[in-house]
């Protein structure tokens, strides 16, 4: 019979019990794992979210296209500051650290992202974004929490396959058999199940009749448990590459950590905050493109010196882009399709995937989508996490061409 | 089984009509029948206290076009300051106890006619509209909270909030917008499946018109208004927004779909067909009196059956509100509500979208129920608290995720617990606060658990320590 770790310790109360107090034998039992991956192979995905809709304009910049300049007389960058990647586009100059992956075949740029009848609201348009629901649909269930429920088909997956580095669990996660995980640090995690409290009420895993407090106590249980798990696999490895000391280096230098200690999470997520620029943009924009930009090139750099790239495609997106003309305050308001980003080693359409964004077509002063993000999603599901997408999906989306 | 003591029927009413049976209220039921409880319930719920933290004349436009660039930013302080104030204050009203079905009500309300801080952008006077907007909003809820139902359906699709946050201001003759039709019919009243698209788009050509005036009034536009004929649900006619609002009405499906959702909240998140389908016939004969059906679950015997007790896992603002009632917790500052609110997901006047909050098991991850279960020692004994809470990016709402400091500073008013408990010996106070705080019997080795962190130096310190390690067990969140 095949017996998973998680069947195995779920039955005796040393789930609870952090990993110092697991005997030999089944320490033994969790090396043959070591550094192994589970059911569903070997592929990590990273999501990097750029929170508050992201100006894809002033990202990615049509540096030789007149629209874009007269209708953003103060805001607009520069000609002679753009780094130039082909004869439509460059990069914003914050993005220059990239420019190198860019070069190598690292990086692929997806223009014109978006999905029919965007809606400009943050907090509805990052909805549909991470539940990938239509826009008159409202789930409850994340696509890589649905991702993960698609396991529980064999067996189920662990929370810890699916973690969020921040300190609340975004819709994204969330499925309806089973959650991600959300943390800050797997340090402090680890240190805040610890108490002896929490312990010791975990330990009443006598059965627990009543549905709701089982519910709870499973939970607990589980997250005292992933808790110990990850610390045990994300600190054997020390990265020395050189992460910026901001707040997205630190979190991805916290997930290079635990991908090259061999730990078997699949998915990572994490954000990056403060997009939302009305007012005075290009401070603000450039300086949070800046933290990106270094902070995924030091990242990058690690996985390939260590080999690892190849396992790891990295996906940024924001809810929506911005409009095309600036506002009254040197600022933009929220708009609609956007690009996304690709990196890893095993891009198939490295580059632009397609042409620049249409500026001459444009829906009530807003850019028009060319690609459905959710066929972005369904690729990724299929190609690189080897899931079913249409089940996770709850439709069949054409495959892009990327990975 | 029925819960048969007192202490345990009580504790489950209190929780569903309310967020808790606090001290003070305890006292004034005492002896009472079921049917007295409820009544008093019901009665102590018949005053309404709309919340006023902005005035109308607040938001003309034309006055925010004359301001200074000084006094624009003040009034964007001042508008962020009152969308807080709202917050807090309805919060400090679930926590006081006063009122309670009233209050409770219109939490359910608000998450069934779910509407949003509004889509705003770059625009000066938007906030502090927003701020009316919602006051209006929460206002009209909760003063038809235990009216008909009818009556709060026609009220709150007619509120600007609502009309702006469904984009109904937009849905003219020439140009209709669905949102509103769509919604009302899907998520307000009938349910997915009820209604075909046909009906739709009917409903919006009778919606077209529906706006609001800069001052935050309903206003008819006629010019916009598609007076044409309609179809809908089978009838032909000219129909306006009221004639189909009571079409819907009088489908008897609308109050399936509402008994349904307010057993669901009320009694327990499985359903009861058998039930259900009795309490909506009984509701749509009823005219669709709230009250009327409120009372008649609260009263009836299978309310009161043990497997419908703990069965509900709290909403953060009914922890929250539960821990503020119980022990009279006060936080030093303000915003560490917001934070808690924030870092647990549910944020008042900003449901995550029209659908509002999904409830039950949604409210638990790893990270929530960790902060959830170390939110007592976070209060009580001034621990560190471990997370943050996240930014959504919209520097509209970034204000809410902001914390002060390691700690949440608050203090706790013991002496009323320890009068409740006063005539309590040392060696039963622990069941008697678990059967208070808990819904559900502990088992031996949980009372062990308790037992153990008990603090003996005297009574004030037994009652505090009992009271930590029984809200820290997970049971807590239930009920």
């Amino acid at each position: 019979m095949h017996i998973t770790r998680r069947q195995f310790i779920g039955k005796s109360a040393l789930a609870t019990a952090g990993s110092t107090l697991i005997p030999g034998f089944l320490k033994a039992f969790e090396s043959q794992t070591l550094g192994r991956k589970n059911e569903l192979g070997e592929k990590i995905l990273v999501v990097i979210q750029l929170s508050g809709g992201n100006d894809g304009l002033n990202t990615m910049v049509p540096y030789r296209n007149d629209i874009y300049y007269k209708g953003r007389p103060t805001i607009a960058i520069p000609v002679n500051k753009v780094l130039p990647l082909h004869d439509e586009l460059g990069f914003n100059p914050a993005l220059a650290p990239l420019r190198p992956l860019f070069d190598d075949g690292l990086m692929t740029v997806v223009n014109s992202v978006g999905y029919p009848n965007p809606d400009r609201s943050h907090f509805r348009s990052m909805d549909i974004w991470q539940t990938a629901s239509d826009a008159d649909q409202y789930l409850t269930t994340g696509w890589l929490g649905r991702y993960l429920d698609a396991a529980c088909e064999k067996t189920c997956l662990q929370p810890y396959d699916a973690v969020e580095i921040d300190g609340s669990l975004s819709l994204a996660l969330k499925g309806e058999k089973i959650k991600g995980l959300a943390m800050q640090h797997p340090q402090k995690f680890y240190q805040s199940t610890r108490s002896g409290n929490l312990q010791r009420v975990a330990m009443q895993t006598e059965s627990h009749a009543h549905q709701a407090a089982s519910y709870l106590y499973k939970t607990l249980s589980e997250t005292i448990s992933s808790a110990a798990y990850i610390y045990d696999r994300s600190h054997i490895f020390k990265s020395k590459a050189p992460y910026p000391d901001t707040e997205l280096g630190g979190k991805l230098k916290t997930v290079a950590a635990w991908i090259l200690s061999g730990g078997r999470t699949n998915v990572y997520y994490l954000s990056l905050s403060g997009f939302d620029t009305h007012v005075g943009q290009n401070g603000q924009q450039n300086r949070l493109l800046g933290q990106y930009a270094e902070s995924v090139k030091v990242f990058v750099d690690d996985l390939k010196q260590r080999n690892r790239l190849d396992d790891v495609l990295v996906m940024t997106f924001s809810e929506f882009g911005r409009r095309v003309n600036q506002n009254g305050s040197n600022g933009t308001d929220h708009g609609t399709a956007n690009n996304l980003f690709l990196f890893g080693g095993k891009l198939k359409k490295p580059g632009f995937y397609n042409g620049a964004p249409d500026l001459a077509s444009l829906n009530d002063g807003d850019l028009q989508y060319q690609i459905d993000f959710r066929s972005i999603y369904a690729t990724v599901l299929k190609q690189w996490l080897n899931t079913a997408d249409e089940a996770v999906m709850g439709h069949r989306y054409e495959y892009l061409d990327i990975v | 089984m029925i819960l048969a003591s007192q202490q345990h029927w009580l504790f489950h009413l209190y929780q569903r009509a309310g967020f808790g049976a606090f001290p003070g209220q305890l006292r004034k039921v005492a002896g009472k029948s079921k049917k007295q409880a409820v009544a008093q319930l019901l009665d102590h719920a018949a005053t309404v206290r709309p919340l006023r933290v902005v005035e109308a004349s607040e938001l003309t436009l034309s006055k925010v076009a004359q301001m200074s660039k000084e006094e624009r930013k003040e009034l964007k302080q001042d508008s962020r300051q009152s969308i807080k104030d709202l917050n807090i204050q309805w919060l400090a009203r679930m926590a006081s106890g006063e009122g309670a079905l009233r209050v409770m009500m219109t939490l359910f309300w608000v998450g069934h006619f779910a509407c949003g801080s509004l889509f705003c952008e770059g625009h000066y006077s938007c906030r502090s509209r927003n701020a009316f907007f919602m006051q209006q909003y929460y206002n009209v809820l909760h003063q038809h909270a235990l009216g008909k139902f009818g009556d709060l359906l026609l009220e709150v699709s007619k509120t600007p909030a609502m009309l702006q946050f469904l984009n109904n201001q937009q849905n003219r003759k020439d140009a209709p917008n669905e949102n509103f039709a769509r919604e009302v019919m899907e998520l307000f009243t009938l349910g997915r499946g009820h209604y075909s698209e046909g009906d739709i788009k009917n409903a919006a050509r009778a919606f077209t018109g529906w706006g609001f005036t800069p001052d935050g009034e309903y206003q008819f536009r006629r010019y916009g208004h598609d007076f044409g004929e309609k179809t809908f649900m089978g009838k032909k006619g000219t129909f306006s927004g009221e004639e189909v609002l009571q079409l819907i009405l009088e489908n008897p499906q609308t109050a399936r779909f509402i008994t349904q959702k307010v057993f669901q909240f009320f009694v327990n998140p499985t359903p009861d067909p058998e039930i259900i389908e009795r309490l909506s016939k009984q509701f749509y004969q009823s005219g669709y009196d709230i009250a009327n059906l409120m009372e008649t679950i609260l009263t009836a015997d299978w309310f009161y059956d043990s497997k419908n007790a703990g069965v509900r896992i709290k909403s953060p603002v009914e922890l929250l509100a539960g821990l503020q009632g119980t022990f009279g917790v006060r936080f030093e500052q303000e915003q560490s509500l917001l934070f808690i609110q924030k870092a647990l997901g549910q944020v008042l006047f900003y449901p995550p979208n029209v659908a509002g909050w999904p409830g039950g098991q949604n409210w638990i991850d790893s990270s929530s129920l960790l902060f959830r279960m170390q939110l007592p020692e976070v209060i009580f004994k001034s621990a560190q608290v471990t997370i943050n809470a996240k930014d959504e990016g919209d520097v509209n709402t970034e204000f809410l995720s902001r914390r002060s400091g390691r700690v949440l500073q608050a203090t706790a008013d013991w002496p009323p617990l320890l009068r409740h408990f006063s005539a309590v010996p040392d060696r039963q106070l622990l069941p008697e606060l678990a059967a208070y705080l808990l819904p559900i019997p502990l088992s031996e080795t949980q009372k062990a658990l308790v037992q153990s962190r008990a603090d003996k130096t005297n009574r004030e310190s037994l009652l505090k320590s009992l009271s930590l390690a029984l809200i820290s067990l997970p049971e807590y969140q239930l009920g």
